[in-house]
């Protein structure tokens, strides 16, 4: 709300405005999501936390660098950095009002996003086919569950991303979608983040251990 | 501080006269210094606490609607000076409550040897401490006597003013042992050790109990706890020499499947390594026990080798039985065997007895010992590597 | 005949045997619950509510109507939680000397264990978040919350909730391994039934809830403040919601991974918590604290709002010291994140750690205290009124100094040591949150019940239910202070020692009391509606208070205020009041407002289902669950047409209205 108020007007108090124009619509998105944002990088905390204390839980299996092969990984990171810069482009180009570009940049961000899945998915399944299961030791347990839910969490943000292409071409780049992709990008850039701490504290601390 | 005490408990003794009030009379010493810090700590409260129950009263009916004799300032909200006096007041009682807090939790740490078996009474440096190694079974405990070779069920016994040094674990769930006669509680944990040391200074029976639910059988799960003098407790000993059968690792899987209301057990011979076993969850022939397999860890895993390392669990205390989603439940092979492993019994892991301990309270400022290496920060006790 | 792959897909490890027709006192509850579902179905159809249930109710967005949705939902629960805890009463009261009592461990350990559950997550959190819904948007000038949707789905998400741990009572069994479900006990090995799987998905579907309420609430306070209404400016409740709906969304979430990562050792066998493997039970019960203590706090603090603003009106008098008020709250909510290891002194973390963590507990009291000296000294020097809120209040200041001392003696570890998990442990608690958070809660209900419903409640049913709580109070919990001194410990189903049943006996009769203390709560809600027409307010200030709720009529209208208030002063309605405020009587324009959705009931429908098939190892309503889950949210988001206007000439009907009701109460 724009309208300014002195505290003090004595004489004839202001006790109502008369005149008043609403909350525009998303008055509070961005609040909110970010909020929401926060409480997800809480999940991720613990989840971080549950592997620092039980990451060296072994029980008599394989250690870090007996599973992580650095290389694929190192590829996998560079997907979802792209996919971040992409999605940058396509916010640039979204407040140019260009659809077209926009959903071009968005289609770029959800391949690397999908190719991000796959590797990691390939990666899993290369573990688990030699036995290094989640059931295997608490480490394991807690790096699946880790480096899941932020796979998950991905995998969340791409049925999004095609909801938004599918809203933006049916709708265009309304005020309400432009508020969406802005959620989303926010979305995918804090789960970037997250990548770096998993890369950092899981992969490349693992390989050190 | 004792006429503190006894002006404390003189309303509640002539209230309450003929009730067992154990935690405030206890007979063993740790016990006893744990009743002061209760009586210390609420009448320092109550120094704030009366003072606000009285002045809730007073206002409320001072300053009644009817009474319109009473000042009435409705634009009176702020005192700088009641403010500081608001705040200071519960400040300090906190200052001092916080001082004793520290000072006490380290004296009275379970983990800590004793320094003294009464007030004025230090330990007798000469006489061996008793070990007692409890497991908390499902619903049972099972009392080893290390240094007799003897074993009970649900009933404890030891000599007066001898220091116990207890050794605690349990077989599957959380339990806490607990006498309330003798000194506070700690839990008991699977795969984990945890400490107490303590000592009984009135020759009686006591009631011990776990204190942390743990099942069906959770309210049947006590013990009776004799403090009896030496010549007793010898007899005692014997008496359980003489009658007892024999624990060892098959008849302790038997002992540990869940059953209610034990009467009591006594095993005249035991296993020496039964408690390092049952500790690292390896009673099981050819499970790896957690020592070894926390000793692996710490050099990394056993890598690729380490995923065949896993076999089918055959047994399980209730049943086999598996997750919906899962594997069958496995469990970890041990890469020596169980009957003598690397050569080492109890005897020869047993930890070294912190030889500087602590006078006690009251007798003169403590310097704190620092924390034990294998306490890791917000878990507790982890079982010593000692494989 | 089907095959039985086909039954096991579709109804999974649900079979005959797993309904308790076996357990009589089961069996005649669901008879008893049954009648009256089916009586109140019937009526409902008779008198054809449904639809207007459905239409005004169930898919409202209205912050007032979601309120008293939750208020109603507590309430409701309230009577399941309390039926546990008479029977809990019955049962150690007479399991003395040999006699097994009349509950089986099987049974015993349930009820417990839903007791806590239900009394924490389903009675004193819907309270809690129903007031806040219901007062906070009034209380800071603003036509209903943030995300007016979400609200509504975060209340269909905790009935969810609600519903799983009912549904356990009659299909299947809860947990039975206390209210925090420590492994190895919750762990498949040990609890290979369905309790801990309700238990989990129970609040699971409720927290989501909680969290995105959380959320919703913060908005709301931070963007849609009246103009004028600083920070510093906040009603003092309003800043304890503040305070509580961080503390909720910082929580939270810590109890939804605790919990994921338990249903993952369940489920497909991961090794978070096993004893085997690396796995760690300890981990479980740091993470469940670092969300449990908080917890506390997220009860009490809205309760010591309520108190703030009761002792306020009721003394004619401005809050003592709104300033140190509101950094004491702020100073308990941080603090509150550094004190869970008290709840496991025992575990055995070293003396250091120990006492570091009873130190902060002991400093939470500082605040605490400093409170407690900031409504005596609005008493002082006051015009106190005894109406039933301001006797809550007193009683409350009365009941909670004893607990917060006992809780402070509790944060000294050696003490800890021998009291720990005792009976004096569970009067300590009960004597905080009975003492604290409920009569808090009824001071609320009684102080804002004319506002949302346009009478008061009737004060001589309200004043036997006072008495016969506050001295059912005092019999129930100090036996068990004293129990506790005597070394008796909690959640025992027999006793051997027959020299303590006295004890039990009278806390017995204090729950007893407490029954009566709720039946006559129940029928002073009766008897003031009967009697609505004499209790009626029309002023919408029947207390002569001072915060913004109070400016608007009772019940507000849909939009709360025709003119968005401006705000001078702490107590904007009493400065408003002073300084002779006329009420706009022209001018009005068409009101922007949200509209209703059935999005959210269906959501928290589908949730809730997908839960049960998870439970049950229904692989196959799980999985179409959550399609149909799926699809019904980005569904939603196709819907852009969220708002409509309340057209001016409705919102002149409706204050014309008011004008004339005001000028025929002069």
């Amino acid at each position: 709300m724009t309208i300014s108020v002195k505290p003090q007007q004595i004489g004839e108090p202001l006790f109502y405005l008369a005149d008043e124009h609403p909350h525009p619509e998303g008055w509070s998105t961005s609040l909110g999501f970010w909020i929401y944002l926060m409480s997800d990088c809480l999940i991720f905390a613990i989840l971080f936390a549950t592997y620092g204390v039980l990451g060296a839980n072994y029980a008599a299996g394989p250690a870090p660098k007996d599973l992580f092969d650095l290389k694929l990984v190192a590829i996998n990171t560079s997907m979802l950095l792209m996919s971040s810069i992409t999605y940058g482009f396509a916010m640039l180009t979204m407040q140019q009002n260009r659809i077209a570009q926009t959903q071009m940049w968005l289609t770029i961000t959800g391949l690397f996003g999908l190719a991000f899945i796959g590797i990691e998915l390939t990666e899993f399944a290369h573990m688990i086919h030699e036995g290094a299961t989640p059931q295997r030791s608490a480490f394991l347990s807690s790096f699946f569950t880790l480096v899941g839910t932020h796979g998950l969490h991905v995998s969340f943000g791409l049925v999004w991303l095609v909801t938004l292409m599918v809203q933006v071409w049916r709708f265009g780049l309304i005020e309400a979608n432009q508020r969406r992709l802005m959620c989303l990008s926010m979305f995918w850039h804090f789960l970037d983040v997250v990548w770096i701490g998993v890369f950092t504290f899981v992969y490349l601390m693992g390989m050190l251990r | 501080m004792s006429r503190l005490k006894i002006l404390a408990l003189l309303p509640l003794a002539v209230a309450l006269s003929g009730c067992n009030f154990i935690v405030l009379a206890p007979a063993g010493d740790i016990a006893a210094q744990q009743r002061d810090l209760v009586i210390i700590s609420t009448v320092l409260m109550l120094l704030i606490v009366v003072p606000v129950m009285v002045l809730t009263a007073v206002f409320a009916w001072r300053y009644r609607q009817s009474n319109t004799a009473a000042r009435y300032e409705p634009e009176w909200d702020h005192s700088t000076k009641l403010e500081l006096v608001i705040w200071s007041a519960p400040l300090l009682i906190i200052v001092c409550l916080g001082a004793l807090t520290w000072m006490g939790t380290h004296l009275l740490d379970p983990y800590r040897s004793l320094g003294r078996i009464a007030a004025e009474r230090p330990v007798d440096k000469g006489r061996a401490p008793l070990e007692v190694d409890v497991v908390a079974l499902d619903w049972k405990w099972l009392f080893i006597y290390p240094d007799y070779g003897i074993a009970t069920v649900n009933e404890l016994a030891a000599p007066v003013d001898r220091p116990i040094n207890f050794r605690i674990t349990a077989s599957t769930v959380m339990n806490s042992f607990y006498i309330p006669a003798l000194a506070g509680q700690i839990y008991a944990m699977p795969g984990m050790e945890t400490k107490l040391h303590a000592v009984v200074n009135h020759a009686g029976t006591y009631k011990g109990f776990s204190a942390n639910y743990s099942g069906a059988g959770f309210s049947g799960m006590h013990f009776a706890f004799h403090g009896l003098d030496d010549k007793n407790f010898d007899d005692w000993v014997a008496r359980a020499k003489s009658t007892g059968g024999s624990l060892g690792r098959g008849e302790y899987l038997q002992l540990e499947k869940p059953s209610q209301n034990e009467p009591v057990r006594r095993y005249g011979n035991v296993d020496v390594d039964l408690y390092r076993a049952i500790l690292n969850m390896c009673v099981e022939a050819g499970k790896m026990c957690m020592s070894e397999m926390m000793a692996i860890d710490a050099k990394g895993g056993l890598g690729h080798e380490g995923l065949n390392n896993t076999l089918p669990l055959a047994y399980d205390k209730y049943a086999r039985r598996g997750t919906a989603l899962g594997p069958e439940p496995a469990f970890v092979v041990g890469t020596c065997t169980p009957d003598a492993p690397q050569g080492q019994t109890t005897a020869a892991i047993k930890a070294p007895l912190d030889a500087a301990p602590l006078t006690g309270a009251g007798l003169k400022r403590p310097t704190f010992a620092p924390l034990k290496s294998s306490t890791s920060f917000f878990l507790g006790q982890r079982p010593k590597s000692d494989s | 005949m089907p095959s039985p792959d086909l039954i096991k897909l579709i109804f999974g490890r649900l079979t005959l045997e797993s309904l308790p027709l076996h357990e009589p006192i089961v069996v005649g509850t669901f008879a008893v619950v049954a009648t009256g579902g089916l009586a109140l179905f019937g009526a409902l159809t008779y008198f054809r509510l449904w639809g207007y249930l459905w239409r005004e109710w169930f898919t409202t967005v209205d912050h007032k109507r979601i309120g008293i949705m939750y208020m109603i939902l507590g309430i409701v629960m309230l009577l399941r939680g309390f039926a546990d805890a008479i029977m809990m009463r019955a049962q150690q009261a007479i399991a003395f000397g040999g006699s097994e009592g009349y509950l089986n461990a099987h049974h015993y350990d349930q009820i417990f264990t839903a007791h806590g559950v239900i009394m924490i997550f389903f009675v004193a959190m819907p309270l809690v978040t129903g007031l806040m819904n219901y007062v906070v948007p009034l209380q800071i000038g603003a036509r209903d919350v943030s995300f007016p949707f979400l609200n509504n789905f975060s209340f269909w998400m905790t009935v969810g909730g609600a519903v799983l741990v009912m549904a356990s009572l009659f299909i299947g069994e809860f947990a039975r391994t206390g209210w925090l479900a420590y492994p190895p006990l919750s762990n498949i090995g040990y609890s290979p039934d369905v309790g801990v799987d309700y238990y989990i998905w129970g609040l699971q579907v409720a927290g989501v809830g909680t969290t995105l309420s959380g959320i919703n609430l913060i908005c709301t306070i931070v963007k849609l403040r009246a103009p004028g209404m600083t920070m510093m400016r906040m009603p003092v409740f309003t800043w304890t919601s503040l305070c509580t709906n961080v503390l909720i969304v910082a929580s939270f979430p810590v109890l939804t991974v605790v919990l994921a990562l338990l249903s993952l050792d369940r489920y497909v066998g991961t090794n978070f918590f096993t004893n085997d493997f690396g796995g760690s039970p300890m981990m479980y019960v740091n993470l469940i604290w670092i969300w449990g203590h908080p917890e506390v706090y997220i009860l009490v603090l809205p309760a010591f709002g309520i108190f703030s603003e009761v002792t306020s009106t009721f003394s004619g008098k401005r809050l003592f010291g709104y300033t140190s008020m509101v950094y004491a709250t702020v100073v308990i909510t941080i603090l509150s994140y550094l004190v869970w290891l008290h709840h496991f002194f025992t575990m055995g973390s070293g003396a250091s750690v120990n006492s570091f963590f009873g130190i902060t507990t002991m400093i939470i009291s500082i605040p605490t205290g400093a409170k407690m000296f900031n409504w005596l000294f609005t008493m002082y020097r006051g015009r106190i009124r005894f109406e039933l809120p301001m006797m809550w209040t007193i009683a409350f200041m009365l009941t909670f100094v004893v607990g917060g001392m006992t809780g402070v003696l509790l944060a000294v570890p050696p003490a800890d040591f021998v009291l720990h998990n005792s009976l004096f442990l569970v009067a300590h608690f009960h004597n905080v949150i009975i003492g604290g958070v409920l009569f808090g809660l009824f001071a609320g209900m009684g102080y804002w019940f004319p506002k949302a419903f346009g009478f008061r409640l009737e004060p001589f049913w309200g004043k036997v239910s006072f008495w016969c709580w506050v001295s059912g109070f005092f019999f129930a919990f100090m036996p068990l202070y004293v129990l506790g001194l005597m070394g008796v410990t909690r959640r025992l189903r027999v006793f051997d020692d027959a020299s303590l049943q006295i004890w039990f006996i009278i806390a017995g009769f204090g729950a007893f009391l407490i029954l009566l203390g709720i039946g006559a709560f129940l029928v002073q809600i009766a008897v003031s509606v009967l009697r609505r027409e004499q209790l009626r307010d029309v002023t919408g200030d029947p207390w002569n208070a001072r915060t913004l709720e109070w400016a608007t009529s009772s019940p507000p209208p849909d939009y709360n205020f025709a003119f968005t208030p401006v705000v001078h002063d702490n107590d904007a309605w009493w400065d408003m009041k002073r300084r002779g405020y006329q009420r706009p009587l022209t001018g009005f324009k068409p009101i922007h407002m949200p509209q209703n959705t059935g999005t959210g009931i269906i959501l928290a429908g589908l949730s809730t289902a997908m839960a049960f098939g998870l439970i049950w190892y229904m692989w196959l309503l799980a999985a179409v669950s959550f399609i149909a889950l799926l699809v019904v949210a980005i569904g939603h988001t196709f819907n852009y047409h969220r708002d409509f206007d309340i057209p001016a000439d409705q919102v002149v009907r409706t204050e014309d209205a008011r004008t004339n009701l005001l000028a025929g109460a002069k």
